[in-house]
């Protein structure tokens, strides 16, 4: 019975899946496209459920969902694009695309099909999954892993992450010209000798050197 | 999840129960995951072939395809009871989130500058 | 200049040693100095450097020729200065080696030189290039002094390519005229054309005798008398071989017959060169070389024989050129040609002695007529052509009058049994040797020849003096009026010149062929022992030693009769039916040039072209490097349109290759270790 279910939950969400990826790539309208790669990620996040990868699934709902996905809409809604013409010239490569696809489909269902996994791969897991029933849930266990033995990968990761979110910033940023800022580094750097400058006025003439009246 | 009402909370919890407790034993095959992840990474390059007009589609279509890699990455950990795989996925998706910051910003970038992202006028990378 | 014969001999040996060695160097040093740093010392500091160092030489070399060649004991000296080189049985020696052949050698070159060097400083004065001029002439000295000093066959091509070299530099001094630098080119690559003859001497007395040195060498030259050796795929007289190669390089650097087209478009280069090296040193090597292997060529009679012929050739031919040019200095450049076949006629009959005496009084006379020359040419403003001179004789008094003694002393004024200028001595000795001489060529064909051409000589000296300094003037206005007399730093060497001219014959005659030969030579120069010709020459009949005598005279009494008394004849007798072309024959040269431009010139430069843009251009280029060069760009035409600058075209491409690589994994096994085996077998990583 339990079987029938998750089988049933992951055929629907499958189904779901691929349906709405589909649906990224045709819809007329980006905005549509990016509400139907949400739903995408939704229903992989379900399938992730299923494959016992709670955490991962959380992870693609709060990051992808909440960040990226939105980061796309945002972006799509902010530029001022028109949408009717952006979808002229659609079919053009259409042929070259459907044929690359069904090669390509074609050959990873037949790897798929025809995969064999080493019988001796089950000795030589690195960090094994947590016991089923055990204390450790999934979330526990990959933490365990992630900051002990993955843990320069982990740094990387945040340093990527850093990395990406200065690169966006120094992309977009932009100064608008005509508006005077204040340059903290050049006040401070300001010595008494660039700042005031002595002249030597003789009585009754003008402080302008004479050599500018003369050109 | 404060939304859910407490029926549905019950039913998750449950839900979730019942997987963990036979999560090892994957009764839905290896090779189902992996047909689904092949799809969809298909799709992906169908999508970039499709579209023409606008490169914000084709970022999604990558999104797609690195999400057929992550199933992949997840379906083969659990299938071998081995965590490295969802490491992987987890760094796979940390640098996809980058990638989009990154693309997306050098998109509103060109937009500023070009005022087009259509894919026909993404035309000056050549020496 | 010299310093007599007192024997300073009871130096010590070291001090001997050293002086060779600083004959030797001195020169290569002022080179090295001017050369180098003449920039920076400046063109004065250059002169004065150079002209002390020749000085300083000329007067060593002097003293040496007084203690090698003066002095009584037998002495032949060498000092081994390194090991040059070994390769299996060859093995070299550098050495310095003087006997009495090489310390006239030694004199000649080294007083001349300096003379020159002090010539150009007021000859040269006005060029931007003194040093360069001043290092050349040095090192020029430097190679010459190497050559006459050589101990092995080695060391005297290093010498013989060394004055090559410098007289290309020299000829072509002034770089900026196409003429001097076509003329250097003519005569470097006429000097192959004898040195490769030397150089195939030079093996092939390396393949008969395993040494090139000169006394193993002399050693072992009668016991190969008779022999034969394969050349050329027949068999031939060994000696005669190795002679007339040998010889064929002296062809070369001294003009003689066939080979003498480049001496007188060497007068492109400055007068002071033509003077030093086209006049009395360099030309005068083959003359030298011909001696130094005495020993060799005195045992072949062929070869004997074919070096009087050649000579007598020469010498009749240049002075038939001689009659008609108009050029002052091609003139005596013809004349030196014509007595270097007198030189030659001396030693091919056996008379080494009469040769180098001739070479050694040429070398005075000649360098005075060229330096005399020289000076007319610089009070016309370099105006060459006697056409355009005459009536000088008032405006520039010292120059006539040294011109003159140069000309008596080449014509040879003298009288018989009683004595006269430096050029009857030796070149009357000349005829008489080949009067006496048994061969035939010698005996008929060489006398004759040299005797015309005697007369000849010197009809066409003194037609350049009436030319150029008698008369009406035909130099237009200005240069006449402004014609000035040389300064002292010029007139200074003429008349040390002037006094070996006058003086060296009757000085030193009873010690180059008289009763002091063998105390003088002390075997040096070698006679084989049918060789009586130094006694034969005793027994000329009368007739015999007046001959030249008279040639000379009605010689110079043609001349006066054409230029000074008819002015008019010259101009009515090229204008005779018959007559006209024979001038023009001469005028042409023979039409030499013609013909080897015609033989040789053209046709190599045809192969030239067809090598270069057939072979070179078209085939080695074409499909070498411009073939591969087009085909690459033309594979990269159509791949450059890869590269559309469409973002999306990119992709499509990265995405065709994932297909691909997927496709290649999704065959079957033994068709992908086919494909993968075929792809690592093009990118070289093997199987």
């Amino acid at each position: 019975m339990t079987l029938a279910l998750s089988e049933l939950f992951f055929w629907l969400f499958s189904l779901i899946l691929i349906a709405s990826a589909v649906m990224v790539i045709w819809a007329k309208n980006p905005v549509h496209s990016v509400l139907f790669l949400i739903l995408a990620f939704f229903n992989a996040a379900g399938l992730f459920v299923l494959a016992g990868a709670e955490f991962l699934a959380m992870l693609l709902i709060i990051v992808y969902v909440g960040a990226v996905a939105v980061l796309f809409l945002f972006v799509v809604m902010m530029l001022d694009v028109d949408f009717a013409e952006l979808k002229a010239g659609f079919m053009k490569n259409a042929p070259l695309g459907l044929l690359v696809g069904v090669i390509l489909v074609a050959e990873l269902i037949g790897f798929v099909s025809s995969w064999v996994i080493t019988p001796g791969m089950v000795s030589r897991i690195a960090s094994p999954s947590p016991v089923t029933g055990g204390a450790v849930n999934n979330t526990q266990a990959l933490g365990a892993v992630l900051y002990t033995k993955y843990v320069y990968f982990f740094e990387a990761s945040g340093i990527i992450l850093l990395i990406a979110m200065i690169g966006a910033i120094v992309l977009t940023l932009r100064h608008k010209p005509g508006v005077r800022r204040q340059d903290i580094g050049a006040q401070v750097a300001r010595t008494p000798a660039t700042a005031v400058e002595m002249v030597k006025v003789k009585s009754g003439e003008s402080s302008v050197p004479a050599a500018k009246e003369k050109v | 999840m404060a939304g859910l009402s407490p029926a549905m909370t019950k039913f998750w919890i449950g839900f979730a129960g019942r997987l963990e407790k036979r999560s090892n034993a994957m009764e839905i095959g290896l090779s189902s995951y992996l047909g689904v992840a092949a799809v969809l990474f298909t799709i992906g390059v169908i999508g970039i072939f499709l579209n023409r007009k606008n490169v914000i589609v084709i970022l999604m279509s990558v999104e797609l395809m690195l999400l057929a890699v992550n199933l992949n990455l997840v379906a083969f950990s659990a299938h071998l009871g081995d965590l490295t795989g969802q490491v992987f996925a987890l760094v796979i998706l940390t640098v996809a989130a980058a990638e989009a910051a990154i693309g997306l910003a050098i998109l509103v970038v060109y937009y500023r500058n070009r005022g087009s992202i259509a894919v026909e006028d993404i035309n000056m990378m050549k020496g | 200049m010299g310093t007599g014969p007192d024997a300073e001999s009871l130096e010590p040996k070291a001090f001997a040693n050293t002086m060779y060695q600083a004959i030797l160097f001195l020169p290569l040093a002022g080179a090295i100095i001017t050369g180098f740093f003449g920039r920076a010392l400046g063109a004065r500091a250059s002169e004065l450097i150079t002209c002390a160092f020749m000085l300083v030489a000329a007067v060593l070399s002097w003293i040496a020729f007084s203690q090698i060649a003066l002095a009584h004991e037998a002495a032949t000296v060498k000092i081994p200065l390194f090991r040059w080189l070994t390769s299996g049985d060859l093995d070299v020696n550098w050495s310095i080696r003087v006997d009495a052949l090489t310390a006239v050698m030694l004199v000649v070159v080294n007083t001349v030189s300096s003379l020159v060097h002090v010539y150009s400083i007021g000859y040269m004065h006005e060029d931007p290039h003194r040093p360069r001029f001043f290092a050349y002439l040095s090192l020029f000295t430097f190679a010459m002094l190497a050559l006459v000093t050589s101990d092995t066959f080695l060391q005297m091509f290093f010498g013989w390519e060394g004055v090559g070299l410098m007289s290309y530099l020299l000829i072509g001094f002034w770089y900026e005229k196409p003429s001097a630098n076509a003329a250097a080119m003519k005569a470097f690559i006429v000097n192959r054309v004898g040195d490769f003859g030397f150089a195939l001497g030079i093996f092939g007395v390396f393949a008969v005798f395993r040494t090139i040195d000169f006394d193993t060498v002399f050693a072992a030259a009668p016991s190969k008398t008779g022999h034969f050796m394969t050349f050329l795929g027949g068999q031939y007289d060994t000696m005669t071989v190795l002679c007339l190669l040998l010889f064929m390089g002296a062809m070369g650097k001294s003009a003689q017959f066939m080979l003498h087209t480049w001496l007188p478009d060497a007068m492109e280069g400055p007068t002071p060169v033509s003077a030093l090296i086209h006049a009395a040193t360099m030309v005068t090597a083959g003359v030298f070389m011909v001696a130094r292997l005495s020993p060799l060529f005195e045992q072949s009679q062929t070869a004997l024989n074919f070096v009087v012929l050649i000579g007598a050739t020469t010498a009749f031919f240049a002075a038939t050129v001689g009659l008609v040019q108009n050029d002052i200095k091609r003139v005596i450049a013809y004349s030196t040609c014509s007595q270097l076949g007198y030189m030659f006629v001396a030693c091919g009959v056996g008379a080494y002695g009469a040769g180098i005496f001739h070479l050694f009084t040429h070398a005075f006379f000649k360098a005075l007529l060229f330096l005399g020359a020289g000076s007319v040419i610089h009070a016309m403003h370099h105006e060459q052509d006697m056409r355009n001179m005459g009536g000088l004789s008032g405006k520039i008094p010292w120059t006539w009058g040294l011109m003159l003694v140069g000309t008596l002393a080449l014509t040879g004024v003298g009288i018989p049994g009683f004595g006269g200028m430096a050029g009857f001595y030796s070149k009357d000795a000349i005829i008489d040797a080949a009067f006496v001489a048994h061969a035939n060529v010698a005996h008929v064909y060489a006398f004759d020849l040299l005797v015309a051409a005697a007369f000849m000589t010197s009809f066409y000296s003194w037609r350049l003096m009436f030319m150029t300094f008698h008369g009406q003037t035909r130099a237009d206005r200005d240069t006449y009026d402004h014609a000035h007399e040389s300064p002292m730093v010029m007139l200074v060497p003429l008349i040390v010149l002037a006094l070996g001219a006058i003086g060296a014959g009757a000085l030193f005659e009873g010690f180059f062929i008289g009763e002091g030969y063998a105390e003088f030579w002390k075997g040096a120069l070698f006679a084989g022992s049918g060789n009586t010709i130094r006694e034969d020459v005793r027994h000329i009949p009368l007739w015999t030693s007046w001959a030249p005598v008279v040639a000379m005279a009605s010689g110079f009494a043609l001349a006066w009769v054409m230029y000074i008394a008819r002015p008019a004849w010259p101009a009515a007798i090229v204008a005779l039916p018959g007559v006209n072309g024979i001038y023009y024959f001469l005028l042409n040269k023979w039409y030499f040039d013609q013909l080897y431009h015609w033989v040789f010139v053209v046709p190599a430069l045809w192969l030239g072209r067809l090598l270069w843009k057939g072979g070179d251009g078209a085939i080695i280029d074409g499909l070498g490097p411009d073939g591969i060069a087009a085909s690459v760009q033309r594979v990269m035409r159509s791949a450059v349109k890869l590269q559309s600058g469409f973002v999306y075209h990119y992709a499509f491409v990265m995405l065709i290759g994932v297909t691909l690589i997927a496709t290649v994994f999704a065959m079957p096994a033994d068709f992908r270790h086919y494909v993968s085996d075929a792809l690592s077998h093009l990118f070289g990583r093997g199987a």
